[in-house]
């Protein structure tokens, strides 16, 4: 067998190959790279800066997409009622969205990998007193586990602190409600990984149990994991907007995509439907992306499923 | 009655089409067990798969002809050979806790297939299944009818499976590896059980199998197959008494003799094929650092006195008593130092679990371990860096999952050199771990490929690399020869022997084979039932055992009669 780089075994690989067949995963991956690629770039691509008050102005309100009566060239997807371009909100909204959501999974990715992979291995009281507390989290709503933090954090910290950390404070109620998940897909992992004899040899030669969990064990259940990461993103998503959305969340100042549909909405009956329709369906597109790149790992670790 | 043709069978997946079966042809007449033999890969069940028209769909038959009597098997439609199945050709598979269905009794089960080939009343069709039970020997049977699965033993369960495919009187029954799942004594029974079929019923058996001993034992005539093609085919005393073909020889040759004591295992070897030869000056490497670290002198003794392991039952109602289980009774032995002792027993006699005691994976609750006279803590007592965890090493039954598929073997052997600080420095951890490699029989450039890149051969001198990278005194071998094909377990047998006399290691030998035992050990131990039952010199125990159970388990094994010594 010849000698070949990193580059060209992925390239052979099963993945590349099961993904070149599966047109949905490869429309999924397309819009997700466009939208992540959009936010992140955001302030380079995006026509005007809608935190920049003088960017944008009162006579330019209510304008409609580019493609419907009445609608302005400079304004592809149309304004809002103070006239700021429906397209930059939309990628500056889904750059913060997308930044707490990736925040908040990987803050859940680490409590609960790191609590579940405990629970796992060392099994009896550990494992009894975190999935009973992974029980509790999970009768508790997201939105519940976010007003809890909100209140909390209103009531201990002063005022002006507390609305800098807002970002902060959703960011750790979503990542309250997510880490459950992580755990206990680990912890069953775990269950399965530990009795074999790979882990077995790695016990009996004496190794530091942090190291059998971290270096042994680990590396086999990202796959799974893996999943959940995807899945759950796009969970983090839309648990953003829904708090946005209810008020919880960001405020109008700092708007993400649940925030623009928050105000979207009070546009709904009057007509200017874009308002509310360009980000809803915006929102959509990329959870459902997020979610059918999941289903395809999932399909990609778990051979049997195909 | 049966007769194929010039069958070939291709798979095809995204890198094309292989082959895995070409131009086989055989004949199995009315009341004839013809055996198929082959070690993995040899595409034995491949055939039986497309007799049963059940090949998977990726594989298709690429030209051949199948016939059944009168019918062309081929040329059936999906429906046709539906209704062929089960009623013509039925099939047994490996695993009777498997193919049962768990949550139906014997009686619907045995009832439901009859009524699917035949039309007649139930009551007929009970009739005729309580018959059938009574014929494959179930007591009782008009009764035990009423059963489910799991209230029968694995032996039993088999024997059920058997009824399933015999109750529509079938002409042609396959049965893949059907006796593997049991224990000797299980599986002496289900093997008169089916030589009786076809004497009394007349029904044709393709027996499928990788043991050599049940082939030589039932079957009328036998196919050798590898890589798909066929190496020999005749009269089982013909083939396995005089083989033609060096293959056929050479697997003979490598078969564990029950009868004698062999130095080495021979090997099948293919003019043609050739094994790497081994670096010379790199083994040195690793031979003189193993010399070093363990001395001239042989490994440590290893006693055991009174080991008792019990493990806890459910609670027998609310307030009642638990119902342990006793794994371990009582169980003293010794190992001399430097000497291989075989360890035999039935599945569930404890023979794991006290490799496991010894290991400090199972926590005794009685009894006292030594090691050189100086006591062996248990496990709860035995520390990270107590120094017997570098002393004890083991070799697992599954190379499959005793190596971690996310780790490059390069790492996999390091890893002792690094934990036990045997070797500070980095650069010389790997060149060592690359020496090691040589000195087990494998390439150099294996160091940098992932475990599934192996087979399970290697896989496992992998293993015993990393056992030996350790500097072990004591080297406990669970089963590590079950999972293998039995050319590959004579290499890996050969390779423990070699190691063991080479560096005097004392080895505690487990196995379900005696055959292999006899080939290992210098003394050796018999457990049932957690009991110890028999100790002492190996040649002394083969030449009369004196327990009657160990009698019974030395006549019970398969065993291939060596007619004509193979070269």
């Amino acid at each position: 067998m010849p000698e070949t780089g990193k580059m060209a075994r992925l390239v052979r690989s099963e993945g590349v190959w099961l993904f070149s067949r599966s047109p949905s995963a490869i429309l999924a991956a397309i819009a997700t790279v466009l939208i992540v690629l959009g936010a992140l770039f955001a302030p380079w691509i995006a026509p005007t800066n809608p935190y920049d008050l003088a960017s944008f102005s009162l006579f330019d309100g209510l304008l409609p997409p580019v493609w419907a009566d009445g609608g302005d060239a400079r304004f592809l997807l149309g304004t809002d009622d103070q006239g700021r371009d429906m397209l930059s909100s939309i990628l500056y909204g889904a750059r913060l969205s997308l930044s707490i959501a990736a925040m908040a999974m990987a803050v859940a990715l680490v409590l609960g990998v790191g609590l579940g992979l405990a629970a796992g291995y060392f099994g009896g009281r550990l494992d009894a007193i975190v999935m009973r507390i992974a029980d509790v989290q999970l009768a508790l709503p997201a939105i519940l586990t976010a007003l809890l933090i909100d209140g909390i954090s209103r009531g201990i910290l002063p005022r002006a602190l507390h609305d800098d950390l807002r970002v902060a404070v959703i960011t750790l109620a979503i990542a309250l409600s997510l880490w459950v998940n992580f755990a206990r897909t680990a912890r069953a992992s775990v269950f399965v990984e530990r009795n074999k004899d790979y882990v077995q040899a790695a016990i009996m030669m004496g190794q530091h149990p942090l190291r059998i969990m971290f270096r042994h064990i680990l590396p086999n259940i990202v796959g799974p994991l893996l999943v959940i990461a995807t899945v759950d993103l796009a969970s983090a998503i839309l648990l953003e907007a829904t708090l946005s959305f209810l008020g919880v969340g960001l405020p109008a100042n700092a708007p993400s995509l649940g925030t623009l549909i928050r105000i979207g909405m009070q546009y709904l009956l009057s007509g200017e439907w874009w308002i509310l329709w360009i980000p809803t369906v915006f929102l959509v597109v990329l959870v459902v992306a997020i979610n059918l790149l999941g289903d395809f790992l999932r399909d990609l670790f778990n051979p049997g499923m195909r | 009655m049966l007769d194929v043709q010039g069958l070939t069978v291709r798979f095809r997946d995204r890198h094309g089409a292989t082959t895995a079966v070409e131009n086989v042809s055989m004949q199995v007449a009315k009341g004839e067990i013809h055996g198929l033999v082959g070690e993995s890969g040899a595409g034995k069940s491949t055939i039986g798969a497309a007799i049963m028209g059940l090949l998977p769909a990726a594989g298709e038959i690429a030209s051949g002809t199948l016939t059944l009597g009168e019918t062309d098997l081929r040329a059936l439609t999906p429906a046709e050979a539906h209704r062929l199945r089960g009623k013509r050709v039925s099939m047994i598979f490996q695993d009777p806790q498997t193919s049962l269905n768990p949550l139906m009794t014997i009686e619907s089960q045995l009832i439901e297939t009859i009524l699917a080939h035949e039309n007649m009343s139930i009551d007929a069709a009970r009739t005729r299944a309580i018959a059938l039970l009574e014929e494959i020997g179930i007591a009782n049977a008009a009764a035990r009818i009423r059963a489910y699965p799991h209230q029968f033993s694995g032996g039993m369960r088999q024997r059920v499976v058997i009824a399933l495919a015999l109750c529509t009187n079938p002409e042609l029954i396959i049965a893949d590896e059907p006796t593997t799942a049991l224990d000797v004594a299980v599986q002496a029974q289900v093997l008169v059980l089916i030589r009786r079929l076809a004497q009394t019923r007349g029904v044709g058996f393709i027996l499928i199998t990788h043991d050599i001993g049940v082939i030589a034992q039932i079957s009328d005539r036998v196919t050798v197959l590898r890589g798909g093609k066929v190496i020999e085919q005749g009269p089982t005393p013909r083939v396995l008494g005089q083989p033609e073909h060096p293959y056929t020889k050479a697997l003979m040759a490598a078969v564990p003799r029950l009868d004698r004591r062999m130095d080495r295992f021979h090997l099948p070897r293919i003019a043609g094929e050739t094994e790497a030869p081994a670096h010379r000056a790199t083994t040195r490497e690793a031979e003189d650092w193993l010399m070093a670290g363990t001395g001239t002198g042989p490994g440590p003794a290893l006693d055991l006195s009174g080991i008792t392991v019990r493990f806890r039952g459910e609670r027998r109602g609310l307030f009642g008593p638990r119902a342990d289980f006793t794994a371990l009774d009582d169980v003293s032995l010794s190992v001399r130092p430097g000497t291989v002792m075989g360890l035999v027993g039935e599945s569930g006699s404890g023979k794991s679990t006290l490799a496991k005691v010894i290991a400090a994976l199972v926590q005794p609750a009685a009894g006292e371990m030594r090691l050189d006279g100086m006591i062996l803590p248990p496990m709860r007592a035995r520390h990270r860096s107590d120094p017997s965890r570098r002393l004890v090493q083991m070799v697992f039954q599954d190379p499959y999952s005793s190596l971690n598929s996310r780790h490059r073997v390069i790492d996999i052997l390091s890893e002792p050199l690094w934990l036990y600080g045997l070797e500070p420095d980095a650069g010389r951890r790997d060149r060592l771990a690359r020496a090691m490699l040589a000195l087990v029989g494998l390439d150099a450039t294996a160091a940098d490929r992932y475990p599934h890149q192996f087979s399970g051969g290697q896989r496992q001198r992998i293993a015993v690399a990393r056992a030996l990278l350790s500097r072990p005194g004591l080297l406990l071998c669970d089963e590590p020869t079950s999972a293998l094909d039995v050319s590959i377990q004579a290499q890996i047998l050969n390779l423990l022997k070699d190691m063991q006399a080479r560096f005097g290691l004392t080895v505690l030998f487990i196995s379900h084979n005696l055959a292999v035992v006899r080939q290992m050990s210098d003394d050796i131990a018999v457990l049932k039932d957690g009991l110890l039952l028999e100790t002492g010199l190996s040649e002394t125990f083969f030449a009369g055992p004196r327990a009657a159970y160990a009698r019974d388990l030395l006549a019970q094994t398969p065993t291939v009669r060596f007619d004509h010594p193979a070269a």
